[in-house]
């Protein structure tokens, strides 16, 4: 697909993007729904597949998930053009998300180191603890059933028990349960 | 509790004898090693070099920085690296600890989704991410795991502590509520029980 992208188009994709970081509590995956209107219901600036693929290969790639919203401008950016508007649609959507989160976390955070005697501070972090411990639970149980439950899905299930197990009680590197799923599932296993 | 090989693991170590991140540079590699290692997540990677292997933070620290990571906008691990390189060298370590987290893995993601086109289709190379996923799964779920050890000094004491868990759970594994009611609701009653009972402690 072609598009036409003026300047003032630039701008509202990184407008659109500066609005969205301060509302991403919780993760940039957050924003998807929200992205998804924008990007492919109003401007149709990327198709349906194009904004499912980018989430799916940065879902499958190394590092941050934030990654996406990076495919995402990418994306935009081809369709606008060639090789030098991919590389500004992609500066322009991850600065946009980037700058004021980070902004902002890092003068909570500064603020908060600078303060961590005062009881306010202490009682935040410390009432936080069991429930982000508790999020990180839920996390690997949504990623483990997706958004249905299936009998015959379970040998992803097991799959996340004995990794789960493995690493809490061992010390076996990650990078090898990884590639051991990896096998399971090219085999057709999981 | 008293034995030496089990007091060294306890988080009054002296400040000064703990390992730290030696420079910018080491910063900015660290963060990319973690993140090229975090497939489906980079937390489970953070948690077990940086407290279990690197030492810069105890299990403790880890909890508390999570809390405020997870509550402010912007990814949470990218967050929680600006952080972490933001006490070691002010906002230059939060700088080369951002750019460790977002440059390589920038590049890799680029030429994944160029090479993507070709595989898409491949029903052994979908079922292979399916088998990362579902490990991808499980090394969270341990993450969590390891920390509950965190809250056994808790002002609000142990059994609080899982009642507290366990409805976060239950609202968003099950329930799935939205997350902002989450940790609004159930973080803010947690956090005001704790801020009254550190009152009544005299601390």
């Amino acid at each position: 697909m072609t598009i036409a992208m003026s300047g003032a188009d630039w701008l509202a994709l990184f407008v659109h993007y500066l609005s969205l970081s301060l509302l991403s509590v919780g993760g940039a995956i957050t924003t998807a729904p929200d992205q998804h209107r924008f990007l492919v219901d109003r401007q149709a600036w990327l198709t349906d597949p194009q904004f499912n693929a980018s989430i799916a290969i940065a879902q499958a790639a190394p590092g941050p998930n934030v990654l996406f919203i990076a495919l995402l401008g990418w994306n935009v950016g081809l369709n606008a053009g060639g090789l030098p508007t991919a590389l500004l649609g992609m500066a322009i959507a991850m600065l946009g998300i980037m700058i004021p989160s980070t902004t902002l976390t890092y003068l909570a955070a500064q603020w908060g180191h600078a303060n961590r005697e005062l009881r306010g501070v202490r009682a935040f972090k410390q009432g936080m603890a069991p429930i982000v411990i508790a999020l990180l639970v839920a996390t690997g149980w949504i990623l483990a059933t997706g958004s249905h439950y299936a009998l015959r899905d379970w040998p992803i299930w097991l799959i996340a028990i004995i990794s789960a197990a493995i690493v809490w009680r061992t010390q076996v590197h990650l990078l090898w349960l990884l590639g051991a799923g990896a096998f399971l599932g090219w085999m057709g296993w999981a | 509790m008293t034995s030496p090989t089990v007091a060294s693991l306890e988080p009054q170590d002296a400040a000064s004898a703990r390992p730290q991140p030696k420079s910018l540079s080491d910063l900015f590699f660290s963060f990319t090693l973690l993140a090229l290692q975090g497939f489906g997540g980079v937390l489970a990677v953070v948690q077990r070099e940086l407290v279990e292997k690197k030492r810069w933070m105890t299990r403790e620290e880890f909890v508390e920085d999570w809390a405020v990571a997870q509550i402010m906008p912007g990814p949470n691990v990218v967050n929680l690296s600006l952080m972490i390189g933001g006490r070691y060298f002010g906002l230059r370590g939060a700088m080369a600890a951002l750019a460790g987290m977002l440059t390589v893995p920038l590049l890799v993601v680029l030429a994944l989704a160029l090479v993507y086109a070709q595989f898409a289709g491949n029903p052994q190379v979908a079922g292979a991410l399916r088998g990362m996923a579902a490990v991808a799964a499980g090394l969270i779920t341990a993450t969590g795991l390891k920390l509950m050890g965190a809250v056994r000094k808790h002002p609000l004491g142990v059994p609080a502590c899982i009642a507290f868990g366990a409805a976060t759970f239950v609202g968003i594994a099950l329930l799935r509520w939205p997350l902002a009611y989450v940790l609004l609701g159930l973080g803010g009653l947690s956090c005001v029980l704790t801020y009254r009972k550190m009152g009544k402690a005299g601390t």
